[in-house]
């Protein structure tokens, strides 16, 4: 075929007096990123709560720097001392210690415990769910039949049984977690795959003679992606809860290092005394659990081109 | 005629369903030369399309090749390995489906998805294969190819979509287009500018093209030569004017009277009674018997063959009409 032909339909002609560059920039697509970002900040509450999480995680790197106090000695002369106590903005624990830099500290931990396993498990599910997926039959069997076993067990208990068999320390309870969240973000990718898979678009594909592989990674795995992140987005917010219950049962963090389930823990005693001891880091949790599980959503609104107007 | 682009001879693809045998295609033949446009007419079910995706070898599990031929340039396809096959997919023989929007990854931009091809068989660089992308949108018809190439497949229009999927399909000049009903999804006004640029195309590039419709009006619109499907079997196949004119077989006949035509409203259509047999449990002697107005207890026993009457017309009936 030969394309030096004149063309079927010409294109109108470019237009001598319309600066061509002029034209050009009116009608320049705004980039992947400027799209997205304009779908997810009309969600207000997706915003903040991103907000939220960014300030965690800015204080969480930088903890060294604006931690007020060593978040491991006590002040034995200040034990329990109440929020707001001079020099103590969030006051202290029972052995003294200054909770804001606990606080800080321990969001560190109780950061990296979550989403180091979320992100270490969607990279092994989206792999194990795209193999069963597309491959069907006896690697569907062995994986999917495999990873059942592992949903059958409550997915607390079986963290817990993990991380108890293994011992306490942080590697340890992110190997549980990350143990305990394959079988559900994997589930999803091989949800995913099965109905990608059968879309007409991988015909196409064969019909233009790929390559499995190339029909696997190329068509396929791009089109699960975003329900993958999606989930796996909400799932950091419980896995934040799960790692922190995980210290709080002793079964994470060793003290005196600080997390916020140690925290919750060490504050059981003091409840009817001084119960800022426990709710600080109660609550910090359960703000920045629910930030991620909207920041979830949010992505699953911007995400869906169909949702976009 | 001298050796034709695509042979296919008796060729039996059948699906094998939980003990039960679906005889989708059941023993057809046929040929396209070099610059020609064939046909392929029949109700939903026929086996058109099973009789096509055969052609390319991808016939969907748990479907199966049994027994035919393909020639294709001379080539025996279903002798050839998975390699070669898909080396003749999308570059010696490509295909055009009936869903434009389905059929374009919607992860990737129009430019993109012409580009892979290029990449694949003519083993391009992205940038070489941009440039003959926007070349190819311009053959196929579109304005402004430069700009469309970085559309997504959902931003432009159903006949947009259907002019990408043709330029992905001659991306890498193939000897043999199958289309698959590929105007179904449009309106009428687009589906006349697809089937002018069809023909505009093969006059220009001498490619041969398999044209899958179940819309008479498009064969008589853009075909050069029809063949006729019912449950699995060719039953009449010649020139489209002699075809369309003069239907020799009853099945063509009664196709052409549900017809509406212009300029006699007061006659009412004519459909069909019945419905095509279960291709599971196909009846002996000719499929269409328990439909037809003329059918004798001998049209029932025993395979009708396909009778060639001559100037290329066959017709696959014991008492055809004059």
């Amino acid at each position: 075929m030969s394309l030096a032909n004149p063309p079927l339909n010409e294109a109108a002609p470019a237009r001598a007096d319309v600066d061509p560059t002029a034209e050009q920039r009116m009608f320049r697509r705004p980039s992947e990123w400027r799209i997205f970002w304009e779908a997810f900040s009309q969600d207000r509450l997706a915003v903040t709560a991103a907000a939220v999480i960014a300030l965690v995680c800015l204080s969480a790197i930088l903890a060294p720097l604006i931690s007020p106090y060593d978040p491991t000695v006590g002040d034995n002369n200040l034990r329990l001392a109440p929020i707001g106590t001079p020099g103590h903005a969030l006051g202290l624990d029972g052995q003294g210690r200054d909770i804001l830099s606990r606080l800080i500290w321990g969001g560190r931990v109780s950061l990296v415990i979550a989403l180091l396993p979320v992100a270490v498990a969607t990279l092994l599910s989206v792999f194990l769910g795209l193999i069963a997926g597309f491959f069907g039959g006896t690697a569907d069997m062995l994986i999917m039949r495999t990873l059942d076993v592992f949903f059958a067990f409550p997915a607390v208990l079986l963290a817990v049984a993990i991380a108890g068999v293994l011992g306490p320390g942080m590697l340890n309870v992110m190997l549980s977690i990350t143990i305990v969240l394959v079988p559900y973000i994997a589930r999803v990718a091989y949800m995913a795959t099965v109905t990608v898979k059968n879309e007409l678009f991988v015909d196409q594909a064969r019909v233009c003679g790929a390559r499995p592989r190339q029909i696997l990674f190329h068509h396929i795995l791009p089109n699960t992606l975003s329900p993958v992140i999606v989930y796996a987005s909400t799932l950091v917010g419980i896995m934040i809860v799960l790692g922190a219950g995980l210290s709080f049962l002793g079964l994470g963090i060793t003290p005196p290092k600080p997390d916020w389930g140690i925290m919750c823990a060490d504050g059981r005693n003091f409840l009817s005394v001084a119960p800022h001891v426990s709710a600080v880091p109660g609550i910090a949790l359960i703000l920045v659990a629910m930030s991620f599980n909207i920041v979830g959503d949010g992505l699953r609104d911007a995400l869906d081109p169909k949702l976009r107007k | 005629m001298g050796a034709a682009l695509l042979e296919v001879e008796d060729l039996h693809t059948h699906f094998l369903l939980k003990g039960k045998v679906v005889r989708a295609v059941n023993g057809v033949s046929f040929s396209v030369q070099r610059g020609e446009i064939l046909g392929i007419a029949g109700e939903s079910g026929a086996g058109k399309s099973v009789a096509c995706l055969s052609i390319l070898r991808l016939v969907p599990n748990p479907g199966r090749i049994v027994r035919g031929r393909i020639l294709f340039a001379g080539e025996d396809l279903l002798a050839k390995s998975e390699r070669r096959m898909r080396e003749l997919r999308g570059q010696a023989v490509s295909m055009v489906f009936e869903d434009p929007l389905n059929s374009l990854d919607p992860a990737f931009t129009v430019g993109d998805l012409i580009g892979e091809t290029l990449v694949l068989h003519k083993a391009m660089t992205m940038r070489a294969a941009r440039g003959k992308a926007s070349e190819l949108l311009r053959l196929v018809g579109i304005p402004d190819p430069d700009r469309r190439l970085d559309n997504y497949p959902h931003e432009l229009s159903g006949g947009m979509q259907q002019r990408v999927m043709i330029a992905i399909a001659l991306s890498c000049d193939p000897a043999l287009l199958i289309a698959d009903n590929p105007t179904t999804a449009l309106d009428v006004t687009i589906q006349i500018q697809i089937l002018d640029l069809v023909k505009q195309l093969r006059d220009r590039l001498g490619m041969g093209v398999l044209w899958i419709t179940h819309d008479l009006g498009v064969v008589a619109k853009l075909c050069d030569r029809v063949v006729i499907m019912y449950a699995g079997e060719v039953m009449e196949h010649g020139d489209v004017y002699a075809v369309l004119k003069h239907p020799r077989h009853p099945y063509t006949r009664r196709l052409i009277d549900a017809l509406p035509k212009l300029g006699r409203p007061e006659q009412r259509l004519l459909p069909i009674d019945g419905r095509p047999p279960d291709p599971a449990n196909l009846p002996a002697g000719c499929p269409f018997a328990p439909r037809c107005y003329k059918a004798k207890p001998e049209c029932r026993d025993g395979s009708v063959p396909l009778v060639d009457t001559g100037g290329g017309h066959g017709v696959r009936c014991l008492y055809p009409e004059e």
